[in-house]
Parts: C-alpha cells; sequence; structure tokens
C-alpha cells in the first residue's frame, strides 16, 4: 500500500480490534478510511464492488475472515471477475485479490472450516493461491496483489501463528511455481498450505527411517507447476497426493489424474492421494479426532506404498497438544 | 430543453430503433448466432439518459444493452460485428449481444446475470470518488434487478459512502415471460423502495424522451454537486420477445390490447409531432434523419458481414491478462 496508492484493503472487520487474525492491524491508521475499511455484511454485493473498483484502475484487497462467508459471492467471483478479460477479448483485466481464510480444529464445524480451493481452481480466469512458509505468504500475497488477474488468495488459519524468515522489502514469488521443500528420491509428496507441514514433519520422520522422500510444497494450485511435479515423479517413480479439501473432485485427484497420464511409464506402483473424508466437519473434539490428514497418516501411507512396516507412535508423541488445534499457543475463540 | 437537443434525441432514438429493427429482420438468416434481447419500444429512456450523460462519464448495463450502448456512444460496426460473432467485434468475438463494450465511449461492459453489473457500477463510482474524479457511473438495469439480493447490497453501499452513481431502472413490467404481479407486491413502486434505502429517487414517463432527459439532467446534476447516489425509474414496454426478433402476444402470458395500448404510446411518433408542432424540427429533417441512419446501418451490417470470423486459436486466448497458463490441450 505504501508503493501504490491504488491499493485499497476492504472486509469485515479490517479496521477492527481484532484485524483478521492480526492480519490488518494498523492499516486503517497509516492509510486512512479510503483506502481501508469495514464493510457491509454484502459479501456478493461488495465482490462486485471490489471489480468495478479494478476496472477502473484501483488494486483492490478484498479480504473475508472465513472462505465459507466467501461463497455468497460466487456469482461476483466466477461471472465478473474470472471472466471479465476472456468475455471483453482482452479489453480490460480485473486486478482484484480476494484473501480466504481457511482451516480446521477448535470446533469450526461444518461452515466455518471448509477448504474448497478445487471449486476456485476449477475455473479458468481465476489464479489460486496456497501458501505454506512466512517467505511465501509474504512473497505470493505482494505478487497477488500487483497481478493484472483476479488471484484467490487462501490463507491457512493454523499457518497465521507459523514464525520462519521473512525476506525485507519488496520480495515477490512468481504466481506457478512450486516449492521444492525437501529433495529425496523414493517418492514425491505433494501438498499445499497446512497441509505442507503435516508433510514436513512426515517427511522427517521418514528420513529417519531411512525413506528419502521429495516434498513438493504447490504454492498455487491454479495455475499448477506440472513440470516440477513430473520431473520429481520421473525420479521417484512414486506418488502421493495430499491436499486439505475434500477428497472427490479434489486437487490432489486432479494431480494424480494428470501425471498418472503424463509420467506412466515412470510409475512404480499405483499412485495415491490422501485428503479429507467426503463428509463434513462435525464440531465436537470427539468427532474430530481422526477426521484430519495428519503427519502419521501420510508416513503410514508411504510406509504402505514403500511395502515398510513402519511405527508411527513417536509422530504422534512429539505433538504435546490436543489434535484440534496447531499448537498450545492457540485458545480460540476463532 | 433546447431544440437542437431535441432533435438530437429524436435522431438517437430513431437510430436504436432502426438498428434493431434491423437486428430483428435479419436475424432469421442465422448469421447473428447468439441470444439477442431487443427493447424495441424503450428507446427513449436510453437515448434521452446517453443525451444527459457526459462522454467521459461510465456505463455499464446487463442482457438487454444495445440501446444503453449506443446512447452512450458506442461503436455501431463493432456491436454489431459482436453479434455476427466477428474479429472486428467490439469483444473480439468472445461475448456477443449480451456483452458489449466500448470504453473509448465510457461504456465499461454489460453482462448476462440480471443484476450482475450493479455493483460493478458502484465500484467504478467507488473509484471516481477516490480519484476525486467529476465523472458519473451509470447503471443501466431492469425492474427484475429490484428483485436481486446484490441490488440492495450496492444501494445501501452507493448510499453509505455517497457515491457518484446513478440507476437508472428500464421498468417495462415483465422479466422474460413473468409479469411485475407475481414478483413484486402490488402497489409497492420500485423507486419508493429505493428511496427508503437512502438514494434520494424519482420517476417517470420512459416513452417521453423530453421527460426522461429532464428527470436525468436534474439527478446528474445533484450528483456531481456531491449529493451522492440518485435511482430514476422509468416505466415502458418492450414490444417483443424478451430474446429473439419476434412478436410473441400469442403466447397468452401478455394480451394483444396491452400490447396496442403501449404502442400506441410509442415514443418516436410522439417526440416527432412535438417538434414538428412547436417548429423545432421539419418533415424535412425527419427525411433527413431517415436517409442518415438508413445509410450508417447499412455500412455497419456491411462491416459486421465483410469481417473474418476470429481464428480458431482466439478461443484459447484472452483468459488471462498476461497469457498467463496455456489452456489444457484436449484430452489431457
Amino acid at each position: 500500500m505504501a508503493k501504490d496508492p491504488t491499493v485499497i484493503c476492504i472486509g469485515l472487520g479490517v479496521d477492527d480490534p481484532k484485524g483478521v487474525f492480526g492480519t490488518t492491524l494498523g492499516l486503517q491508521q497509516k492509510f486512512g478510511p479510503d483506502r481501508v475499511f469495514d464493510m457491509p455484511t454484502s459479501e456478493n454485493g461488495m465482490t462486485g464492488v471490489a471489480i468495478g473498483a479494478a476496472l477502473n484502475g484501483l488494486r483492490p484487497v478484498l479480504t473475508h475472515q472465513r472462505l465459507d462467508f466467501a461463497l455468497l459471492s460466487m456469482d461476483q467471483l466466477i461471472n465478473n471477475a474470472a471472466k471479465w478479460h476472456f468475455m471483453f477479448g482482452g479489453r480490460r483485466a480485473v486486478p482484484l485479490t480476494v484473501r480466504m481464510i481457511i482451516g480446521r480444529g477448535w470446533g469450526q464445524g461444518p461452515t466455518h472450516s471448509q477448504n474448497l480451493q478445487a471449486w476456485f481452481a476449477h475455473v479458468p480466469g481465476l489464479k489460486v493461491v496456497m501458501p505454506a512458509t512466512t517467505e511465501d505468504a509474504k512473497g505470493l500475497l505482494l505478487e497477488s496483489i500487483f497481478d493484472d488477474d483476479p488471484v484467490i488468495f487462501l490463507e491457512h488459519r493454523w499457518l497465521h501463528n507459523l514464525r520462519g524468515e521473512v525476506p525485507e522489502g519488496d520480495r515477490r514469488v512468481p504466481i506457478g511455481k512450486a516449492r521444492l521443500m525437501r529433495e529425496g528420491s523414493d517418492i514425491t509428496l505433494v501438498a499445499m498450505s497446512y497441509m505442507t507441514i503435516e508433510a514436513v514433519h512426515a517427511v522427517d520422520y521418514l528420513a529417519a527411517k531411512g525413506i528419502s522422500c521429495e516434498l513438493v510444497d504447490l504454492r498455487t494450485v491454479r495455475p499448477i507447476d506440472w513440470p516440477t511435479l513430473e520431473s520429481s515423479v520421473r525420479k521417484t517413480g512414486r506418488l502421493l497426493a495430499l491436499d486439505t479439501g475434500f477428497t472427490t473432485g479434489s486437487i490432489a485427484g486432479e494431480i494424480v489424474a494428470r501425471v498418472a497420464m503424463s509420467c506412466w511409464d515412470a510409475f512404480k506402483i499405483a499412485p495415491r492421494r490422501l485428503a479429507m473424508p467426503d463428509v463434513p466437519e462435525a464440531t465436537s473434539p470427539a468427532l474430530t479426532r481422526h477426521y484430519h490428514v495428519r503427519a502419521e497418516d501420510i508416513a503410514r501411507a508411504v510406509g504402505e506404498m514403500l511395502n515398510r512396516k513402519l511405527d508411527v507412535s513417536s509422530l504422534i508423541d512429539q505433538r504435546n497438544h490436543p489434535h484440534d488445534v496447531p499448537g498450545d499457543w492457540f485458545k480460540g475463540p476463532f | 430543453m433546447t431544440p437542437e437537443v431535441a432533435r438530437r434525441l429524436l435522431f438517437q432514438m430513431k437510430r436504436i430503433r432502426f438498428v434493431e429493427e434491423e437486428i430483428a429482420r435479419r436475424y432469421p438468416e442465422g448469421k447473428m448466432r447468439c441470444p439477442t434481447h431487443l427493447s424495441i419500444g424503450q428507446e427513449a429512456v436510453a437515448a434521452a439518459a446517453g443525451l444527459a450523460l457526459r462522454k467521459d462519464d461510465l456505463a455499464v448495463s446487463g442482457h438487454r444493452a444495445h440501446a444503453h450502448y449506443l446512447a452512450k456512444g458506442g461503436n455501431l460496426p463493432a456491436m454489431i460485428a459482436e453479434i455476427y460473432g466477428k474479429a472486428t467485434g467490439c469483444a473480439s468475438g468472445k461475448g456477443g449481444s449480451m456483452h458489449l463494450i466500448d470504453e473509448s465511449a465510457g461504456f465499461k461492459g454489460s453482462t448476462a446475470i440480471v443484476g450482475g453489473t450493479v455493483p460493478v457500477g458502484v465500484g467504478l463510482a467507488y473509484a471516481i470518488k477516490l480519484k476525486h474524479g467529476e465523472q458519473v457511473s451509470c447503471v443501466f438495469m431492469g425492474d427484475a434487478v429490484a428483485e436481486a439480493g446484490v441490488f440492495f447490497e450496492s444501494i445501501n453501499f452507493a448510499a453509505l459512502k455517497k457515491l457518484p452513481v446513478l440507476f437508472v431502472c428500464e421498468n417495462n413490467l415483465y422479466s422474460v415471460y413473468s409479469p411485475l404481479r407475481v414478483r413484486q407486491p402490488e402497489g409497492r413502486r420500485i423507486y419508493n423502495m429505493v428511496e427508503a434505502v437512502g438514494v434520494p429517487s424519482a420517476h417517470g414517463d420512459g416513452n417521453d424522451g423530453p421527460a426522461v432527459y429532464q428527470i436525468v439532467s436534474t439527478a446528474l446534476s445533484e450528483i456531481r454537486a456531491g449529493a451522492g447516489p440518485r435511482f430514476v425509474e422509468f416505466d415502458t414496454y418492450r414490444w417483443r420477445e424478451h430474446c429473439g426478433p419476434l412478436y410473441d402476444n400469442d403466447l397468452g402470458y401478455r394480451t394483444e390490447a396491452e400490447f396496442l395500448e403501449w404502442k400506441a404510446k410509442d415514443p418516436i411518433p410522439r417526440l416527432e409531432r412535438r417538434l414538428i408542432g412547436d417548429g423545432s424540427a421539419s418533415q424535412a429533417d425527419m427525411d433527413r434523419m431517415r436517409v442518415d441512419i438508413e445509410g450508417e446501418v447499412a455500412r455497419a451490417f456491411e462491416f459486421a458481414e465483410s469481417s473474418p470470423f476470429p481464428d480458431a486459436r482466439e478461443a484459447y486466448t484472452s483468459v488471462y491478462s498476461g497469457g498467463g497458463e496455456q489452456p489444457s490441450p484436449l484430452g489431457s
């Protein structure tokens, strides 16, 4: 916002005392109420307003406290933002960034936790970004804001308190390029967003067991960095695709399909995917205990694919906090 | 209204009428291969609003947008070429009749989802306000838009931020085949409802071009003075079917008598009689207008017919502004 006066920040609560989990705190004081403002509870209308502002020279960043609320704006996102440049023959682009927060646990339940990245990734004209690391959160958000096309920027609630290196200044990360988180030779794991963190735990555990995993963090799920995925699978001959979303119609399913078609001869065994079960997330902690894919599930699946029987109890034991929070520091309420 | 403005108003109404009658006449040839919504009978609202707006004002519209596009100054040959699906079309053949654009005339786009451009027009106005511009954003809409949730969201925000936006509602009594009485409670007027939301509103006879011009001009001067948004509603009537070139009174969703009643209120001869009556125009003026319009429209259709179709590869371009992602080849 300091770099470009056309960048504006709109969203329910962007100037409230909580500042969207702390991400927008102080922005209004710094850039004024014309550029940073709370809005009516009108997700669809305000998305259209942001599109109109984008068509007329601004770069709006629209923020939703949950992806689930943004579902009210699907008409404007799909019929207008995603189509505008195409349906008017390339005459005007829509430089819009829509931040949506996805999550899990702490009783977020059926309508406060959905990871519907596959919906957006299905739509030509949208770009869909899902960072996992602190560096990528900054670099990809900058890239999204200064991209001339509409970008859906999905932030996992469990990543907001992640600590890590963040480069100073205007350091951007290109959209559409995956990150090789770990190099390995036995199997390729593909993940995004918080699932990358679970996968890192699994990969480090597996390394200690002598299993060499290559971990690819997608970073963006539209477009997907196919060359990186394909060259990794050609090297390892095995693929396990991970996803924070529901199994059917998932990004993981798309990855399995596409890489199986393009690298069939390289596969030593059938590819697999691990995603959320095809049922909504329940609220009670008793009902979510085994619901999400965790590091031990990933490690177990890798073991099966390599015909190795593994005792994953150490992975479970190293987690010294309840299953429904990212760490002891998380006390709710949302 | 000066005689000069009145003559321009009449000319624009006749021009829009003639363009759309020519589309209707040629449509059965099967060369215009897209859903096409004509506004024959409703031209006065578009023509008068277009005349009252400045060239640098902005406008958006919905599926029935030919008249708004033309009245705002949109390029006629490019519109006809777009309906023919040609490379020279205003949207390069990607949009068709329902997706018109001519940014050089301030026409920022029309789209096909009812109410879809209402918040977009409000967003254009937000950017104008932030840049301290003196333009107005004009949102053309029909009566059914006032049933869409996004409309209320949009007028609420426009009122909240006192945005320079004008909503022009053409109430033609029908949404496809559904009359107003099955969609909105009897006795409640759209402009009264909008007024209650906080947008000062006015209402007028949509088949009286000079009256529309007066109401729109007043609203525009209030908006330019910084008074915030305005809403104007005009009663009018579409003569032909919802979508397509034909008359459809035989279907039974409206009566022949109702149609004839509205046809008698045809805004074009009404203004002609007035201008001849008060000496603002002569029969020779009318004849000259007809010749000019016929020539312009014939040239526009000739342009469209003789223009090339886009290359088949164009189907895969412009998904992203930077070229971006390559579309998946078939079978991948």
